[in-house]
C-alpha cells in the first residue's frame, strides 16, 4: 500500500534503497550522507532487504567495492557528499569507464577547504565529467523518485552508466517533508531484476574486467561511453513517462515555470528552485514577465530542452552553486551559455555565484536577481558575467 | 591513422574494456620489451629451479625436472632469474640489435 510518510531527504533515499533491495551496499559515512546508510543499515539488521551490506574503510574502498559487485553481476548502490566523493575520484572514473549501473546518492556538501560540512554542489560538479548521468533533487520526494528511476536508466541495456542522485545537504537531505511511498512491490516491479550479459563470476564464460588499454583501444572506449551517455536522453524521458504513469508525478529533465511568455528567467538545480518559483509568482503579482527553469538531469546536459524553454527570454540569470575557479562562469552557466550561442535570438546570461558552504539564500535574494534582470532588459547592457550573490563586500 | 585500418571500430569492440576470451594474454608477446636476454651457464646450474618459482612469465623451460632454458617470445629481459640465481649460472646479456 502506498504511504504518506513524513522522512529527511536522506532517508527517502534510504527507503527507496530499501525498496529497490539491492543486491550489495557498500559505504563509508560521511556528512551529510551518513543519515542515508545509516537507515539503510537499520535496514539490512531488521532483514528488511536482501543486500549484502559492506562497511568499507574508506570512500576509495566503498567506490572499489562496489565497482567489484557490479561487475559480477549484482544491483549495487552507495551513497556519499563532498570529501568523500572527491577521495573515491580515481574509482568513479572507473565505474563509469567499466560500464556498471552503480547507483549512487550523493548530498551535495561543499569540498574543503576552509572545511565546512554545509550544502554547495562542489562535490557532485566536481565529478561532471567522470561520465555519471548526474540527477538533482529539489525535495525528499523527487530524491525519492530519482532514485527509483536512476536504477532503470543506470541498467538499460542502451546505456550502462552509473547515475548519481543529488540533493541539497541539510536543506532537503535533513529536512523533515511529507512524500509519497510507493508500494514495496510496485517499485520492486519498476525496477525489475538486473540482466547482464558478462558476469565477473561466470565461470562459464570467464572474462578479465579492467585490463589495461593502451594508445590502441583507449579511445574507442571513450567513443563508447560518449555514445551511451547521449543514448541515456532518450532513456531518462522514457523511465520518466513510465514513472509518471505509474504515480502521476511528472520528472522531466528541465521543468519550465511560467516561461511561455517570460522576458526574464533563472536556471537553477535542487532546491533553490522551490524558492525561484515562490518569487516568480509574486513578481507575476506584479505584472513582472519572470519565469524559471529547473534543472533536473545536469548530465547529459539536456540543451535543446533548454533552447526551447528559454526561447523568447530576453535575459536569463543561471544560479549556480558552486564555483569553477578560473573558469568563465560556475559549470551550470559554461554550458547554459554555450548551449544558448546556437539560439536564433540569444538572450543576455549572467551567472550567480551563490550559497557556497550552506549560505542562505533568500526570497529577497533571488528578487534581487530578478530585477537585476529586469534592469539588463531596459538598458540593454549585460553588465557584468560572473556575480556573486549573498557575499558580504 | 594506421589504427583505424587495422583494428576494429569502436562500435564493434566489447564496452567498458572488458575481454571476453579467456587466456588472450598468450597472444601478447612480451619478448619485443627485452633488451637483455638471460644467458645459461650449463657448467654451473644445480637445477634448483629458483628461476623458474620466481619468473614473472613463465618463461623458464623445464623438462623432466630439469632447467632447459628460455622462452625469449615472453621473456622481458627483468633479469630477475640472473639476480636470484645462488650459483650465478645466469648471466643478462645485451640483445644485438
Amino acid at each position: 500500500m502506498r504511504k504518506i510518510v513524513a522522512l529527511v531527504g536522506a532517508d527517502a533515499v534510504a527507503n527507496a534503497m530499501r525498496q529497490v533491495n539491492p543486491d550489495v551496499v557498500a559505504a563509508y559515512p560521511i556528512t551529510p550522507q551518513t543519515e542515508i546508510v545509516q537507515r539503510f543499515s537499520e535496514f539490512v539488521a531488521d532483514g528488511l532487504v536482501d543486500t549484502e551490506f559492506i562497511t568499507a574503510e574508506s570512500e576509495h574502498s566503498a567506490m572499489s567495492a562496489c565497482i567489484g559487485a557490479s561487475a559480477a553481476g549484482g544491483r549495487v548502490m552507495t551513497a556519499t557528499s563532498a570529501n568523500g566523493l572527491a577521495l573515491m575520484w580515481e574509482v568513479v572514473y572507473i565505474a563509469a569507464s567499466t560500464r556498471l549501473p552503480i547507483v549512487m546518492g550523493v548530498v551535495n556538501r561543499a569540498l574543503s577547504g576552509p572545511i565546512n560540512i554545509h550544502c554547495d554542489h562542489s562535490d557532485s560538479m566536481g565529478a561532471r565529467d567522470a561520465g555519471w548521468i548526474q540527477l538533482y533533487s529539489e525535495d525528499a520526494q523527487e530524491a525519492y523518485d530519482n532514485t527509483i528511476q536512476a536504477v532503470r536508466i543506470a541498467e538499460h541495456e542502451m546505456v550502462q552508466l552509473p547515475v548519481m542522485v543529488c540533493q541539497d545537504g541539510f536543506i532537503t537531505g535533513h529536512d523533515l517533508e511529507r512524500l509519497e511511498l510507493l508500494d514495496d512491490e510496485e517499485v520492486r516491479a519498476f525496477v525489475g531484476s538486473r540482466k547482464i550479459e558478462h558476469s565477473l563470476l561466470d565461470l562459464d564464460h570467464p572474462i578479465t574486467v579492467g585490463p589495461l588499454d593502451l594508445p590502441d583501444y583507449y579511445f574507442e572506449h571513450k567513443r563508447q561511453q560518449a555514445e551511451a551517455i547521449e543514448r541515456s536522453r532518450a532513456v531518462i524521458d522514457e523511465v520518466a513517462e513510465e514513472f509518471e504513469e505509474l504515480t502521476g508525478r511528472s520528472r522531466p529533465k528541465v521543468f519550465p515555470y511560467k516561461l511561455d511568455d517570460a522576458e526574464i528567467a533563472t536556471i537553477v538545480l535542487s532546491s533553490t528552485s522551490g524558492t525561484c518559483r515562490v518569487v516568480v509568482d509574486q513578481l507575476r503579482e506584479r505584472g513582472v514577465k519572470a519565469g524559471t527553469l529547473k534543472i533536473r538531469c545536469f548530465h547529459p546536459f539536456p540543451w535543446q530542452e533548454i533552447m526551447e524553454a528559454l526561447r523568447g527570454v530576453k535575459a536569463v540569470a543561471v544560479l549556480d552553486r558552486s564555483a569553477s575557479l578560473g573558469a568563465l562562469g560556475g559549470p551550470v552557466y559554461l554550458e547554459v551559455r554555450s548551449a544558448l550561442y546556437a539560439a536564433e535570438m540569444r538572450p543576455a546570461v549572467v551567472d550567480y555565484i551563490y550559497g557556497l558552504g550552506g549560505r542562505e539564500v533568500r526570497l529577497a535574494d533571488i528578487e534581487s536577481v530578478y530585477s537585476d534582470l529586469s534592469r539588463v532588459v531596459e538598458t540593454g547592457e549585460t553588465g557584468a558575467m560572473v556575480r556573486y550573490l549573498g557575499v558580504r563586500e | 591513422m594506421t589504427e583505424s585500418k587495422t583494428k576494429p571500430g569502436w562500435k564493434k569492440i566489447p564496452i567498458g574494456g572488458l575481454i571476453l576470451e579467456a587466456g588472450n594474454a598468450e597472444r601478447y608477446e612480451t619478448g619485443d620489451w627485452r633488451a637483455f636476454k638471460p644467458v645459461k651457464d650449463q657448467e654451473k646450474c644445480t637445477n634448483c629451479l629458483l628461476c623458474w618459482i620466481l619468473c614473472p612469465d613463465e618463461a623458464v623451460i623445464v623438462k623432466d625436472g630439469k632447467m632447459v632454458g628460455f622462452n625469449l617470445t615472453y621473456c622481458k629481459g627483468c633479469g630477475i632469474c640472473g639476480h636470484e640465481c645462488p650459483v650465478d649460472a645466469i648471466k643478462m646479456v645485451e640483445e644485438e640489435t
